[in-house]
């Protein structure tokens, strides 16, 4: 079954094996798996046995939509440098989407957790999940439950804006609200 | 180890085939071009003067390939040699016993490489090669590699090893490969790659390609997996790749952030960071015969980023548990054993340990920048070694000799090294795209 989801493209590979004395210029691609963007709804987890085995990937890709309504359509949280402290600016807007999801228990939201690009990647995606968790527990103080919430870090490795000013590194420290359904 | 894990697909198969099949047509239309130049930033002050000659040709046999400009770009891209220019040499002798010495010594040589390639009767092709000492006359050594046509660029290397090992008394490792992250495009259009290439940059192979982010690449010990992490399904995930096949295993999609792989020595087992549902990022080390789970840190803080001693008993991490992040080392048998290894900067993550044991690599903060350091264990002492703003993800060469890591170069990721003397640093100069996470594979078994 795995094979399925991997694709063996052998992409024409013209070797210049007569490589002369300058450089040579490398051919491009050889085997390639290239693998699917999204919605490859998938069963997952190698260890049923532990407490983290059988984890269910979300194959839910890009979400939807959402809802509608002023602090609503806001779905981003901004953080400081090296903190997952959600200001007092952003009370109303999670207060309203803990009253949505509260009111709507079939919708599931995703909170995507992101950095700046500075310092090593896996560290940041521990604080970009540590900014997930902060507007998770945002959210359930005010009743939502777990269930309709997933968090996921992406480090700094989808910036919302490319760049390596202040600006740029502020726009990035920040917390996606991603409506699944 | 590594038996296949459970992958099971949920989606009906034809609509999965006509979506990798649309996936692949992204990918045809823009090919990876790639061409990686090294270009020598820093060298050391007084390189040794070689000259490596155009090696005797096997025509047709050997398809034109030319061993010792391979050679002589592998011992000058080092640093540690001047190689005398090919017009500047009045005869080009391809035995030991041809060499005249004393010709080669007043044009300020102290080593001259010469060589042969023949071919066989099977099709093979014979490289043959002579280290002469000009200083003082004599063969230092001789050394033959059987090759193919299409193994040639590998024998090239393996001469290169051979002759920086005799002058420099240290293993080269000219003929290993690195693996790397690519990224090409801007959002909402990036692609992301994972390249592996040999360590010049040469034959680059594009083994996995996707439209969200690939990461934290890591290679097995007999250099024929990479672990890494993917997040084609927008959550994190870790898979183990063959690199020569393609053959792919998950082999963790828990609940929360499944990441930072890294090989045990005896290729046993992945340590690797594990969060929850609860978000708090701990290292674990997963057992890839049996999938089995065994907990190593339990601490609210950020603990990530693990890094095998080379004997398989420790585990160096980053943890913020005391505030900033810092290198800490764990004990295997007696994980609770912790100890604290890096001061100084408030920050300092991403530990990488040198083949020795004796040297670790890591991310420093110096001023606003972000460095790559490398720290005596014995003595403590640290030394920055990169001098850019945004320094990440350091690597040893297996022979310990040289550091690769991903730096900026105006708005772009490249590739960069330095010897961990700091005298010699290189830019593998590229048009991949953005270049990041190099890894250096071991020495082939």
């Amino acid at each position: 079954m795995k094979t399925v989801l991997i694709l063996i493209a052998v992409l024409g590979v013209s070797l210049a094996a007569g490589c002369s004395s300058k450089k040579p210029r490398p051919e491009p691609t050889s085997t390639t798996n290239a693998v699917l963007p999204t919605d490859q709804s998938q069963t997952a987890g190698a260890d049923a046995s532990s407490a983290y085995g059988a984890g269910v990937a979300d194959g839910s890709g890009a979400g939807v939509a959402g809802p509608s309504g002023a602090q609503l359509q806001n779905r981003t949280v901004f953080f400081e440098f090296d903190s997952s402290e959600i200001k007092s600016e952003y009370n109303a807007m999670i207060t309203a989407h803990a009253r949505y999801l509260v009111s709507n228990p079939t919708v599931r939201v995703r909170l995507e957790g992101n950095t700046d690009e500075r310092g090593s990647r896996e560290y940041n995606i521990g604080l970009g999940e540590r900014r997930a968790q902060s507007v998770r527990r945002a959210l359930t103080l005010q009743g939502v439950p777990d269930t309709q919430i997933t968090t996921v870090s992406y480090g700094e490795e989808r910036p919302a804006v490319t760049g390596h000013s202040e600006e740029a590194w502020a726009r990035n420290r920040r917390v996606d609200i991603v409506y699944l359904n | 180890m590594n038996k296949p894990t459970k992958l099971r697909i949920a989606a009906p198969l034809p609509a999965l085939a006509m979506a990798m099949a649309m996936s692949l047509g992204a990918l045809l239309a823009t090919p990876a071009h790639a061409d990686l130049q090294v270009l020598i930033t820093k060298g050391v002050t007084d390189p040794i003067p070689i000259a490596i000659v155009p090696f005797a040709r096997a025509v047709p046999a050997d398809g034109g390939f030319d061993v010792a400009a391979v050679v002589q770009h592998d011992l000058e891209s080092s640093g540690r040699f001047r190689p005398m220019q090919r017009r500047d040499m009045l005869t080009t002798p391809s035995s030991a016993n041809d060499v005249q010495a004393a010709d080669w010594k007043a044009a300020g040589n102290d080593y001259v490489v010469v060589g042969r390639v023949t071919a066989g009767p099977a099709g093979e092709l014979d490289v043959d090669c002579d280290l002469i000492n000009i200083q003082t006359g004599t063969r230092v050594a001789s050394q033959k590699f059987i090759a193919n046509a299409a193994s040639l660029r590998n024998a090239a290397h393996l001469a290169s090893d051979f002759v920086y090992s005799k002058v420099l008394g240290v293993r080269g490792a000219f003929a290993t490969r690195i693996a790397y992250v690519a990224v090409q495009g801007k959002p909402p259009t990036r692609r992301f790659q994972l390249i592996v290439a040999d360590a010049d940059g040469e034959n680059p192979k594009v083994i996995l390609e996707s439209l969200q982010p690939i990461m934290s690449p890591a290679w097995s010990p007999d250099e024929q997996w990479l672990a890494y992490v993917s997040f084609e399904n927008r959550l994190s995930a870790v898979y183990v790749q063959k690199v020569h096949t393609g053959e792919r295993q998950l082999v963790s999609a828990r609940v929360g952030v499944n990441g930072a792989p890294a090989y045990s020595p005896d290729g046993t087992h992945l340590a690797l960071t594990l969060s929850g549902a609860g978000g708090n990022l701990d290292v674990w080390l997963l057992d890839l015969a049996t999938q089995g789970l065994t907990r190593l840190t339990d601490d609210p803080a950020v603990d990530t980023e693990p890094a095998w001693s080379p004997d398989g008993k420790s585990i160096y991490f980053t943890s913020d548990r005391a505030g900033g992040p810092q290198i800490y080392k764990l004990d295997i048998a007696q994980p609770k054993r912790i100890e604290r290894i890096t001061f100084g900067s408030a920050y300092n993550a991403r530990a990488r340990v040198s083949p020795d044991g004796k040297k670790l690599a890591f991310v420093t903060r110096e001023g606003g920048n972000y460095r790559i350091a490398i720290q005596d264990l014995a003595s403590g002492t640290v030394s920055v070694l990169s001098h850019g703003a945004l320094d990440e993800s350091p690597s040893f060469a297996p022979n310990g000799a040289v550091i690769i890591y991903a730096g900026r170069e105006g708005d772009v990721g490249t590739l960069q090294t330095v010897s961990v003397d700091g005298l010699v640093t290189q830019r593998l100069k590229s048009d991949q795209g953005e270049l990041r996470e190099p890894v250096w594979g071991p020495f082939p078994r």
